[in-house]
């Protein structure tokens, strides 16, 4: 199979489309246009739908609508647009229907700027919406893995019945990479859903709904939902470790930033420091492992994000206090060069051997 | 691996010249990125890209200190060339920029794109003298290659196509020229 040239949001779009999603409802939002924009000329292609809602309010429940009939369906948006989302997708999780959704992150807070940024972590890791639920977080660095983890995602939501969310830095709107395509997957190979309100014609009620009035029921989705997350956790859990196994400081980044970093590590190894990247895949569950087993042969860590610092806080969480985490970010749309990595990879160490 | 940056100001084709570049490498069973910096600007606002190719697998798609500079107005000319790295090249359209990049440790070709455009027949093809420029100076893609993209772009548009051949073909020359 050869490869094509793809933007890293197209890229996001065959993912989807080639894993059976056949309804996609969204708002138009920079950095991410190019995902409605390449849905509204190939989803009719296929047979599929895609309808630009009137808000993003909007598009979340006709997602909630659709999948909900049983159909694989997406929405995509940029972080102000995804904050609008949340209530939505706390009812979908609550209704236990998979779908997927797309945060290309621009920089806020607010309507903030169109450029690169990851600074809503804490939104998708640790539940945008009220209530006690999760996503399914995938966070791609390339145009490949833009591909692949959204066919991934449609999988894996369909599976666990637990939304999934693609929060991928805005760097991915603007980057374009070849991309080995997946094959086109028949709808017909893609597994019955025994629950899904398909039009039942006089067979038994199906029902999906997020009121759950009597509080021993309420309690009894709950606990389901968390036994779910706690079986995700130990079945999903994606990471990327580069060069860790001998490395004295393991720089740390998801996303677009985590291939800066390894540009980095290897520039550093050059000039003599022993240096590594864990790249987490998956965002929930947080590759913790990782981060464990990597404190017992490094010195240091250093996290860097396009934040003020919130992925850091699930890294010392899992390093927890064996090893100094120091962090650096940059915000407003800035994204750090390699020789600021360098430079605070450098500093990061003479910091950790002041404290020993 | 050669890490490009295309610049210049919104309509004068510096994505499609970076697009075209990175689809070449890619023909060319290489390793390729194409990232495109983008602000709230549209025609006439400031335009760049940055265009790797590579033997290896590309780690970081940004290129913070160039190998080659492509620079089509004053402005890019002078915002990006003191980030070339020492050794480097650049090639300035000297039709809309003046070619002083006060430093020494690098190779500047000095292109009146424009005219050449206008020469090839449509001052719109500027990119393709700039393309032809950088094909000569760093021998990074085949030319083959970048006509199969221009093919594939101007497919049933044979007069646009011949323009822009012609134009990279008089880019060439002007560094060749120069060499």
């Amino acid at each position: 199979m050869s490869k094509v040239l793809l933007h890293g949001t197209e890229a996001i779009c065959e993912g989807a489309i080639r894993n059976g999603c056949r309804a996609f409802f969204g708002y138009p939002i920079t950095p991410q246009n190019e995902v409605p924009e390449y849905m509204s000329v190939n989803m009719p292609k296929i047979g599929g739908v895609f309808l630009q809602a009137e808000s993003e309010v909007a598009a979340i429940n006709m997602v909630y609508g659709a999948a909900g009939s049983g159909t694989r369906s997406m929405t995509s948006s940029s972080s102000p647009g995804v904050s609008l989302k949340q209530e939505g997708i706390s009812y979908i999780s609550c209704a236990r229907i998979p779908c997927v959704i797309v945060n290309v992150m621009r920089a806020g807070p607010g309507l903030g700027g169109i450029l690169p940024a990851q600074g809503d972590y804490f939104q998708a890791v640790k539940g945008g919406g009220h209530g006690d639920y999760h996503l399914i977080v995938l966070a791609p660095s390339s145009a490949q893995e833009a591909c692949d983890l959204t066919y991934l995602a449609f999988d894996l939501s369909d599976k666990y019945r637990v939304p999934a969310m693609i929060l991928a830095d805005g760097m991915i709107g603007q980057l374009m990479e070849p991309v080995e395509l997946p094959p086109m997957r028949p709808l017909s190979d893609i597994p019955v859903k025994e629950w899904a309100t398909d039009g039942r014609f006089g067979k038994n009620r199906r029902i999906l709904n997020s009121l759950l009035i009597k509080p021993d029921e309420l309690e009894a989705q709950v606990n389901a939902l968390t036994a779910t997350y706690a079986e995700i956790a130990e079945k999903e859990t994606r990471v990327e470790n580069y060069r860790t196994e001998d490395a004295d400081i393991i720089l740390t980044a998801y996303g677009v930033v985590g291939r800066i970093l390894k540009s980095a590590a290897d520039e550093l190894r050059r000039q003599g420091i022993k240096a590594g990247v864990i790249r987490p895949i998956s965002l929930f569950p947080f590759p913790e492992k990782a981060y464990k087993d990597g404190a017992k042969t490094a010195k240091v860590f250093l996290d860097v994000e396009l934040s003020t610092g919130q992925m850091v806080e699930d890294v010392r969480l899992a390093v927890a206090g064996a090893k100094p985490v120091y962090f650096y970010g940059r915000t407003g749309g800035n994204v750090p060069e390699e020789s600021e990595i360098i430079e605070q990879a450098k500093l990061a160490i003479s910091r950790a051997e002041a404290e020993r | 691996m050669i890490r490009i940056i295309f610049a210049g100001q919104g309509g004068q084709g510096v994505l499609s010249a970076g697009i075209m570049v990175a689809e070449s490498g890619l023909h060319e069973g290489r390793e390729v990125s194409f990232i495109a910096s983008y602000g709230p600007e549209m025609r006439g606002g400031t335009a760049n890209c940055s265009v790797i190719v590579s033997d290896d697998p590309i780690a970081s798609p940004l290129c913070s200190t160039p190998d080659v500079l492509v620079a089509l107005n004053g402005p890019s000319f002078h915002k990006f060339s003191p980030r070339v790295r020492s050794g480097g090249i650049i090639i300035v359209n000297g039709s809309m920029s003046d070619c002083y990049a006060g430093r020494d440790d690098v190779t500047v070709y000095d292109i009146p794109a424009n005219d050449l455009a206008h020469e090839a027949g449509d001052l719109r093809s500027v990119n393709s003298v700039m393309l032809g420029a950088l094909c000569a100076a760093t021998e990074l893609v085949r030319d083959k290659s970048i006509f199969n993209c221009m093919n594939e772009k101007f497919v049933g548009k044979p007069a646009l196509m011949e323009v822009n051949q012609k134009a990279f073909e008089l880019g060439k020359a002007a560094v060749q020229f120069q060499k």
